[in-house]
């Protein structure tokens, strides 16, 4: 992509073997980093490697992926970490779960069961610092994002976008489906890391109320 | 060496933030570089103070703040001619000067480019974030409490020179760059402009686009030739990564330009802006016309070496 990135794909689907290649390319790019590379952008699909033209050519970097994907060593992924993430489905905090119940033919607390139910693979981390792009949503409950798209989605709200289910680190505009909301920190600046997640973690909602929610220590 | 009060916020203008060169390597948690959009007119003006190319300075936005010195220091100010005075009086862009205590930098009515830069020796000291000072406007963090400047801020220097010395340091004037009101922009095409059919390759790089007033620092909106992607393909692609001076084509067919604040997307990208124009993307104004030409990745590397030969060879002069 222009003269300073290489955007490496690794597959044409959201899938988690396609994902797994992606996070198995990272972490050996990752662990073998040069000064001429600026940054590594993983998501679903791909690897976007942004490097400095003046310091390293397409070709060598060309070079030292190959090196790194002709070399697997399995060993480099930690396991993954899962991570539980408690939320206060419905009402203030969820203003869409009535409308997602509605859109399946559910109850609302049917919605909840399905989507407490899997344990997600965070995909991705994208669109604003430290959202996690998790995967896949039920079936029963994939629903598509509003046709207008809020101006200001709070912070800890988690939405459903088709199979995607993900939460706001920060509070931003946004289209997806608000059925909750979690007292957890997800993006802290100064964090190390800043972000809750890291892409390949594993991640399991349940259902608390809101008193408890106030009552939350992160 | 302690802190320094350095400048005192009198007016802020319509938006000045603390910038770098812009905060690298945590892509893989959501986080955009930011930076100065003009980072070539950041990197000289730090050379010119005498500073690191790569530290923080102020970034201003058409109508320039104004900012009294609360001790004597040296300062320049270089990218697009907001006419920087000094107690009222001019002072000329691209070279340094003293203002003693209590002298006001201010700035009048913008001639040619969009945004101004200043940089004061001994650099501009906040804590840094995430490894930089660059403000992230949208997420609220660097730079000075994540936010743009506003009247009464307070900014400090780390390693402020003492006594300030009197030498005066200049830009060679043929490498000023000249800001025109209709610009040429230079483009590698990719990575899915095969998801547009030939009409519409054509159509991008023969209309003239305009830059649209809801342009922000997130991105520079275009007016102009509707880009048609091929009719058979979904709306969207899977989201992935994306870098400034990616042109990217939402559902309306308007392209836009992505500058630094933001990491990953789902829409497609017909071309990508070449290395060596990016910081004139940080001088294009709302209304200004421009018109898009494909290189080579070749040409690209040439343009490239050209630029960075600028400043290299201006850092080189100073040592000598």
């Amino acid at each position: 992509m222009g003269d300073r990135s290489l955007l490496v794909e690794l597959g044409d689907e959201i899938s988690p073997a396609v994902n797994q290649r992606v996070q198995e390319l990272f972490s050996g790019m990752d662990s073998h980093r040069s000064e001429a590379i600026l940054d590594l952008v993983p998501s679903y699909r791909s690897l976007l490697v942004i490097y400095t033209p003046m310091c390293i050519s397409l070709d060598e970097i060309k070079a030292s992926i190959k090196d790194i994907w002709n070399n697997p060593n399995q060993s480099r992924l930690p396991q993954p970490q899962t991570v539980k993430i408690p939320v206060v489905y419905g009402g203030e905090h969820g203003p869409d779960l009535n409308l997602v119940a509605q859109y399946h033919n559910l109850t609302p607390q049917e919605v909840i069961d399905f989507h407490t139910r899997p344990t997600y693979r965070v995909y991705m981390i994208g669109f604003t610092p430290g959202y996690p792009y998790l995967g896949e949503v039920l079936d029963a409950i994939a629903t598509p994002r509003r046709e207008t798209p809020r101006t200001l989605v709070p912070k800890g709200s988690v939405g459903i976008a088709q199979k995607q289910t993900g939460i706001y680190p920060v509070d931003s505009p946004g289209g997806w489906q608000i059925i909750g909301w979690t007292p957890v920190k997800l993006f802290d600046p100064l964090g190390k890391p800043p972000s809750h997640f890291v892409m390949g973690d594993r991640v399991q909602f349940h259902s608390i109320t809101a008193q408890e929610a106030s009552q939350w220590q992160t | 060496m302690a802190d320094v009060e350095i400048l005192e916020i009198l007016s802020p203008g319509i938006l000045t933030s603390i910038q770098d060169l812009g905060r690298y390597g945590y892509g893989r948690y959501g986080v955009a570089p930011s930076g100065a959009l003009d980072s070539f007119a950041l990197r000289i003006a730090n050379l010119l103070v005498a500073n690191r190319s790569d530290q923080a300075g102020l970034e201003a936005m058409l109508l320039g703040p104004a900012i009294r010195a609360l001790t004597d220091i040296v300062v320049a100010v270089t990218g697009g001619n907001l006419q920087p005075r000094r107690n009222k009086q001019p002072i000329a862009m691209w070279r340094s000067h003293i203002l003693k205590k209590d002298d006001i930098l201010s700035f009048d009515l913008p001639l040619s480019g969009f945004r101004a830069y200043v940089a004061v020796a001994g650099g501009i000291n906040v804590a840094p974030v995430m490894g930089s000072r660059s403000t992230n406007l949208s997420s609220g963090f660097g730079g000075l409490q994540g936010r743009a400047l506003k009247k009464n801020d307070i900014l400090t220097s780390e390693n402020h020179p003492q006594p300030v010395k009197t030498d005066t340091r200049a830009f060679n004037s043929a490498w000023i760059p000249v800001y025109p009101n209709n610009w040429s922009l230079r483009v590698i095409w990719g990575p899915q402009d095969d998801h547009f059919p030939d009409e519409s390759r054509e159509s991008f790089l023969s209309a003239t686009y305009k830059m649209s007033s809801d342009s922000d620092r997130t991105g520079i909106r275009l007016e102009g030739a509707v880009i048609q992607q091929k009719p058979d393909i979904q709306a969207s692609i899977i989201s992935e990564g994306v870098i400034s001076g990616s042109v990217q084509i939402p559902g309306d067919g308007k392209p836009i330009i992505i500058l630094g604040e933001t990491v990953t997307g789902g829409y497609r990208k017909i071309a990508t802006v070449i290395s060596a124009d990016l910081p004139l993307l940080g001088q294009i104004k709302p209304g200004d016309a421009m018109q898009f030409k494909a290189v080579s990745l070749d040409e690209a590397r040439r343009a490239l070496t050209a630029l960075e030969e600028k400043v290299y060879k201006f850092e080189a002069s100073l040592k000598s």
